[in-house]
């Protein structure tokens, strides 16, 4: 008995071991390869490399394999190695006006300079389960577009801006916030808190999202435009004097538009709300849009009566790394503090029973 | 595909440690202020030590010698993995014995042995903030911590004496340091308190997670917050330990079948087997068969 309340070396060891067993699964069945992971699970491993902040397809394949397809695990597995990365500099903004479009919808205007284009998508498709899933059949080779790479496509945003509709977008050549480098402090700005929400999990912020469109802290929100593709990642070298592009990587991004304001001077105009992640990801880069345009109440004379609105309360709870660890950290032992509570009850209980409570409550 | 490096010493790279060392070193400068620190993603959960690993991290120098414990014990899981985790990474001597360490880190306990100088003893903290479940606001409660307002957290332990008669806080119990700031001596149940009061040890304390540290340094006045007619006392076990036989330490309650059987054994597993060494013998044992025994040590 006491023997049983006790772990081990060898228990953790042989844990591990059976968890390893159950990973790899039926031997007779062909170990899954990184590449079919990147290639046929893409979108796992973008929301991999979306929440553990660190973009590199094959080390989060290799988590999501070794996290036997947890994703909160295979994030944490990310996060931990991303962790003991120097970090050298910051890159360039990424311009996502010069994206290498995969995909690009607007719900503002009917037609774009550049076009409305799909992509890949689920929208559309009807949710039937397809019998060929159940097997390997041929799959038809896709439409490509003749080179209309070359035709411009600016953002619905800046097109919008050009009429003055929109708020401008501030630059800003500050060195922007790193949640990872230094503890937060609130208020904290907008670069900080658009950190936090591309890192922060896609469930709590799709949550917070909704929750939004259903009038907790409402924003009258348009899709302005949602862009997935290629960009350029560029820094520039002090010894060079000029940026040089050290790689690409594929984002999503999506420009809210939202409730107009205007005053002191200012005629109305519409505000933004702004989400970029990594890889493909329309529904994550659009709840991190609704609930920046949210979490900025207070730049706008809005009312924060709704969780969407409260920096604190989003910030400090939508980073699910931070969230699963202390959920469930209660399973650790806790038979001293339990003893502590068990000890206290009994003489509670006891002291009830004597009817003595009451009384020396009244004292 | 991209291949793994070495990890530096205790893991942590320099920059870190230094950053973390700051943090310390202000902490000890200011008893019981929580000072934010830059706390990095560690490769255990949030929750299960990463604030205490940084901490241990960041003073382990390799002729240190370092004891895990976690519920008292050195044998729980989770002090086990911290355990095997700094024989890796740092490859330093590690021991069960509260004596022979420099470096004890734990989560809910502080030895029955007492420390001594020159000993450091690193808690690991869930939630640093003593306001927290009375103000969940951080903005607010630093504003408090500030303005030394601590007027809430009298007006909760009196009413628990409304309510119940008694204090209903049994552990996390809060603590004056210095006259002056109000901490959480992390999860450590109230018999501990009083540990803490003028210990020669140096005392530090990390909350990954929540991106704190804090500190007592040896010698530092803590205080448990109480009244006049309600002084704070500490947990009284009628019984003694069943294996060693000790008497006014922490114990841990063992069921032992289904029809209300109980034991009581030391939650410090070292102060146990320390008093078994010595010849003490409880009253538990002559029921326990040899092999029993055998196993349970």
């Amino acid at each position: 008995m006491y023997v049983a309340v006790k772990g081990g070396e060898a228990a953790i060891t042989n844990a591990h071991r059976l968890m390893a067993d159950r990973r790899r699964g039926d031997r007779d069945v062909p170990a899954l390869t990184v590449e079919q992971i990147i290639g046929q699970l893409s979108l796992s491993v973008d929301r991999v490399m979306a929440e553990g902040s660190l973009y590199d397809p094959g080390l989060a394949a290799m988590a999501v394999r070794q996290a036997r397809g947890d994703l909160i695990e295979a994030i944490f597995l990310l996060r931990a190695y991303r962790t003991t990365l120097p970090r050298f500099g910051n890159a360039l903004p990424l311009d996502t006006a010069a994206m290498r479009i995969e995909r690009r919808v607007s719900a503002t205007y009917k037609d774009i300079p550049g076009g409305q284009l799909l992509g890949p998508t689920f929208d559309y498709t009807h949710r039937l389960i397809d019998p060929a899933m159940a097997s390997d059949e041929p799959v038809a080779e896709p439409e490509r577009r003749p080179d209309a790479a070359d035709e411009a496509c600016p953002r619905v945003s800046d097109i919008l801006d050009g009429e003055g509709l929109i708020e401008p977008d501030m630059p800003d050549d500050a060195e922007p916030a790193d949640l990872t480098r230094e503890a937060t402090s609130y208020p904290v700005g907008r670069d900080l808190r658009l950190q936090a929400l591309a890192r922060g999990d896609e469930g709590f912020l799709l949550a917070l999202g909704y929750s939004t469109q259903r009038g907790y802290g409402r924003t009258h929100p348009f899709v302005g435009e949602i862009r997935i593709g290629m960009v350029d990642v560029e820094v520039e070298v002090p010894e060079l004097g000029f940026a040089i592009r050290i790689g690409e990587v594929r984002v999503t991004e999506c420009q809210m538009v939202s409730q107009f304001k205007g005053g002191a001077g200012v005629p109305p105009r519409f505000t933004r709300g702004y989400g970029l992640v990594f890889g493909q990801s329309e529904r994550k880069a659009m709840a991190v849009s609704l609930v920046d345009r949210a979490l900025r109440a207070d730049e706008f004379d809005e009312q924060r009566t709704a969780p969407a609105q409260d920096e604190e309360f989003v910030l400090e709870h939508c980073d699910n790394v931070q969230a699963t660890g202390f959920v469930e950290h209660l399973k650790l032992p806790h038979y001293v503090d339990f003893q502590a509570e068990l000890d206290l009850l009994r003489t509670l209980r006891r002291e009830a029973a004597e009817g003595r409570a009451f009384n020396e409550a009244a004292e | 595909m991209t291949t793994l490096p070495e990890y530096n010493f205790a893991y942590l790279d320099e920059q870190t440690k230094r950053m973390i060392r700051r943090a310390i070193l202000k902490a000890i400068a200011i008893p019981g202020y929580q000072v934010p620190f830059a706390a990095r993603e560690m490769p255990m959960p949030y929750g299960w030590g990463t604030g205490g690993v940084q901490v241990t991290a960041s003073i382990l120098g390799p002729d240190d010698v370092l004891k895990v414990i976690d519920q008292g014990a050195d044998d729980t899981t989770n002090a086990v993995s911290i355990r095997a985790f700094f024989a890796k990474v740092a490859r330093v001597a590690t021991t069960t014995k509260t004596t022979e360490a420099t470096i004890i880190q734990t989560r809910h306990r502080i030895p029955e042995t007492p420390l001594s100088g020159g000993q450091i003893i690193v808690y690991q903290v869930p939630i640093p903030e003593p306001l927290r479940f009375l103000e969940p606001r951080e903005t607010e409660t630093r504003v408090m911590h500030g303005l030394e307002e601590y007027g809430i957290v009298q007006v909760k332990l009196y009413e628990d004496i409304a309510r119940h008669g008694h204090i209903a806080t049994t552990y996390a119990y809060p603590v004056k340091v210095e006259g002056r700031y109000v901490m959480d001596p992390s999860p450590i149940p109230k018999f501990d308190n009083p540990k803490m009061h003028r210990s020669p040890a140096l005392q530090l304390f990390g909350a990954g997670r929540e991106k704190r540290i804090y500190a007592l340094p040896p010698f530092t006045d803590v205080v448990s917050l109480d009244f006049e007619d309600h002084p704070f006392t500490v947990q009284r076990f009628s019984a003694r330990c069943a294996l060693c036989d000790a008497a006014n330490v922490y114990l841990d309650e063992v069921v032992t079948d289904d029809r209300g059987g109980r034991m009581f054994v030391c939650s410090d597993t070292d102060h146990c087997e320390t008093r078994r060494a010595e010849g003490h013998r409880g009253a538990g044992l002559p029921q326990l068969g040899q092999d029993a025994l055998e196993a349970a040590e």
